[in-house]
């Protein structure tokens, strides 16, 4: 077959996937878009009516708004920094030849086989707790007084949590690449006099920055949408504290019952989300080529 | 600057002993190969010298110092390796200049060293592309240009042709060979391959199972093989060898005759056999021959020797040209 035929074959065949794919994107957006421009709530569904722009303008001068992006944005950055340097450090550590390797490697691995709501919960009542949980233990062994994590540092503490859970993920990216490294370069770095530190950073880090953006870009998707660890933890507070745009949304949507609002913070969220990943391609993008 | 001397060096990796001891004097602005089968040693050798393993015993020294601890970097050597090992992410530039940036060499300088490199090496053109956009050969020199712009005081070469193609291959043994002259620095060449240890070397050492068979120049080793390891090893085809009834009329357990070293004759001669494959190449004929008396061996006949597949040949050692060996495989 000639080759305009195999591709328009080719195409013909992949339709149906493309086009399905569309439809599953397109129609939820849609009616978001369609919702977010209607006055609907739940508490009374038979009386919608065109709204205009008001669900917007209604979401935008909610005092919690800007606070919610805010906070979005420094559980992104904030999780990204620590599962990315914590990933670094780890996977250098487990590269290196030691006793029980395998079960120290699964050992690792296993917090990202735990659920985003039990480990939210665990680390509530058995870590965090400010009467019985291990920090406070280990602050009443040195005589200090217990941190109330959730009510001091409500941020921080849903940050810590969600980094938890990612680590596993950027240290089994992160180990693999550095596997992936020619053994020969390193020594030949080591010839050339090449510290411990200079090695890494002149060869194993470049090495490894394909997977590091790989890991900023997967779980960057990921942690724009947070939303079980606060649910169960903080419930976005106190205050708004620890609310971002995603808990923002469930509120308007599940706690006040308004769909048109919920409906108009998910395009800002997407609008957000997308402004994000501009960014984040500007910055990390050139080295996928 | 550039000698090299090991004292009863040994190398075992847990109970496997790779090494059981090795004494050798490299000097001054040789050109010293290690070659043998794969699996003898001479890489971990090679590794051993540059500082990349540990030696489990014995002692290296380099002009008179003693750096048997010291780390790779501290004994001023540079290596080449059999992958290239240049750093994918930097232009050809940054890798060769990469050891003089490690050395805190100031800028100007770093720049005129690696100009003058990539001028000996034929770079100059490919400075600023990355090794990843470069061929087997130019790769091959951007490593060599990262060994010497360090000015070591010897250079090490780990199989470092294995990787490119035959034609290429030739092309580079004589450019390093014309390097080594022009540099006149020590440098130890790790091959599997006789004709590149014959070709390049001043000084070649056999190695099997990680002892020395033997050190000499390669024409010495040519002339006269330790033993019969070594007589196999370096010439090509490889040296036959006879045993039995032949081999004891002249006293020896067996007699090893090299191809190269046979008149040949349809008519009469010491030894009659039967011709299997004939390899006409116009400059030379090889002959693969069944002998009457049990071997297989290999003739070389000057030109054009017109026998063929069946046909009958005699074949004479020429004088002074056996070599005989005891029940040890040792020359006598």
């Amino acid at each position: 077959m000639a080759t305009r035929q195999t591709q328009s074959l080719a195409r013909l065949m992949r339709a149906p996937a493309i086009i399905l794919l569309l439809i599953w994107m397109l129609v939820p957006l849609g009616m978001t878009l369609y919702y977010s421009f209607l006055n609907y709530n739940l508490l009374s569904p038979g009386t919608t009516s065109w709204a205009g722009w008001f669900n917007y303008q209604y979401f935008y001068t909610d005092p919690a708004f800007f606070q919610s992006i805010w906070n979005t944005l420094v559980l992104v950055l904030g999780v990204l920094l620590i599962t990315v340097c914590g990933g670094i450090a780890i996977a250098l550590l487990i590269d290196k030849p030691i006793f029980g390797q395998g079960i120290v490697r699964i050992l690792v691995i296993s917090p990202f086989f735990v659920m985003p709501p039990v480990a939210a919960l665990i680390w509530k009542n058995m870590i965090m707790h400010p009467s019985y949980g291990v920090f406070a233990d280990i602050a009443k062994f040195f005589g200090a007084t217990p941190v109330d994590w959730f009510a001091q540092y409500p941020l921080l503490s849903i940050i810590l949590i969600v980094a938890w859970q990612w680590l596993p993920f950027a240290t089994l990216i992160l180990l693999t690449a550095l596997q992936s490294l020619d053994g020969e370069q390193v020594e030949a770095a080591e010839m050339d006099g090449a510290s411990a530190f200079a090695r890494f950073t002149h060869l194993t880090l470049p090495h490894m920055s394909r997977a590091i953006t790989v890991v900023i870009l997967i779980q960057t998707i990921f942690l724009l949408g947070v939303y079980a660890e606060i649910l169960v933890t903080t419930n976005g507070g106190p205050g708004y504290a620890s609310t971002n745009l995603t808990y923002l949304i469930y509120r308007a949507a599940r706690l006040n019952f308004d769909i048109g609002g919920a409906a108009a913070g998910g395009i800002i969220a997407v609008i957000l989300a997308n402004i994000v990943a501009i960014f984040l391609m500007r910055a990390v993008g050139k080295n996928l080529d | 600057m550039g000698s090299i001397t090991l004292k009863s060096v040994r190398k075992a990796f847990g109970e496997v002993e790779v090494i059981p001891g090795v004494d050798l004097e490299i000097n001054e602005g040789e050109f010293v190969v290690f070659v043998g089968p794969s699996g003898c040693g001479k890489s971990t050798l090679l590794r051993l010298i540059a500082g990349l393993e540990d030696v489990t015993d014995g002692q290296i020294m380099i002009d008179g110092k003693n750096v048997t601890d010291a780390s790779p970097a501290k004994r001023g050597l540079a290596m080449v390796f059999q992958s290239y090992a240049l750093y994918p992410h930097m232009s050809v530039r940054k890798n060769i200049a990469f050891p003089l940036k490690m050395a805190k060499m100031p800028e100007a300088e770093r720049e005129k060293r690696v100009q003058h490199a990539a001028g000996i090496l034929n770079l100059t053109d490919y400075l600023d592309r990355r090794p990843g956009q470069l061929s087997g050969g130019q790769r091959q020199r951007v490593a060599i240009g990262r060994a010497i712009v360090r000015e070591p005081s010897a250079f090490l070469f780990d199989e470092p042709l294995s990787n490119l193609d035959a034609a290429l291959r030739v092309n580079m043994r004589v450019e390093i060979s014309e390097l080594h002259k022009k540099l006149a620095t020590t440098m130890i060449y790790v091959t599997h391959d006789q004709v590149e240890a014959m070709t390049m070397a001043d000084k070649i050492v056999v190695l099997r199972a990680g002892r020395i068979e033997q050190v000499g120049s390669p024409l010495e080793l040519y002339r006269s093989p330790a033993n019969r390891f070594v007589g196999g090893f370096i010439g090509s085809p490889n040296m036959n060898f006879i045993e039995g009834e032949v081999a004891a009329k002249m006293g020896a357990h067996a007699i090893g005759v090299r191809p190269e070293h046979f008149h040949m004759s349809t008519s009469d001669g010491l030894l009659g056999g039967t011709v299997g494959v004939a390899e006409h190449l116009g400059s030379d004929t090889f002959l693969h021959i069944d002998l009457d008396n049990g071997p297989h061996i290999i003739a070389r006949a000057e030109g054009e020797f017109p026998v063929h597949h069946g046909d009958r040949v005699y074949l004479t050692p020429q004088e002074g040209r056996v070599y005989r060996f005891d029940q040890n495989g040792l020359a006598i």
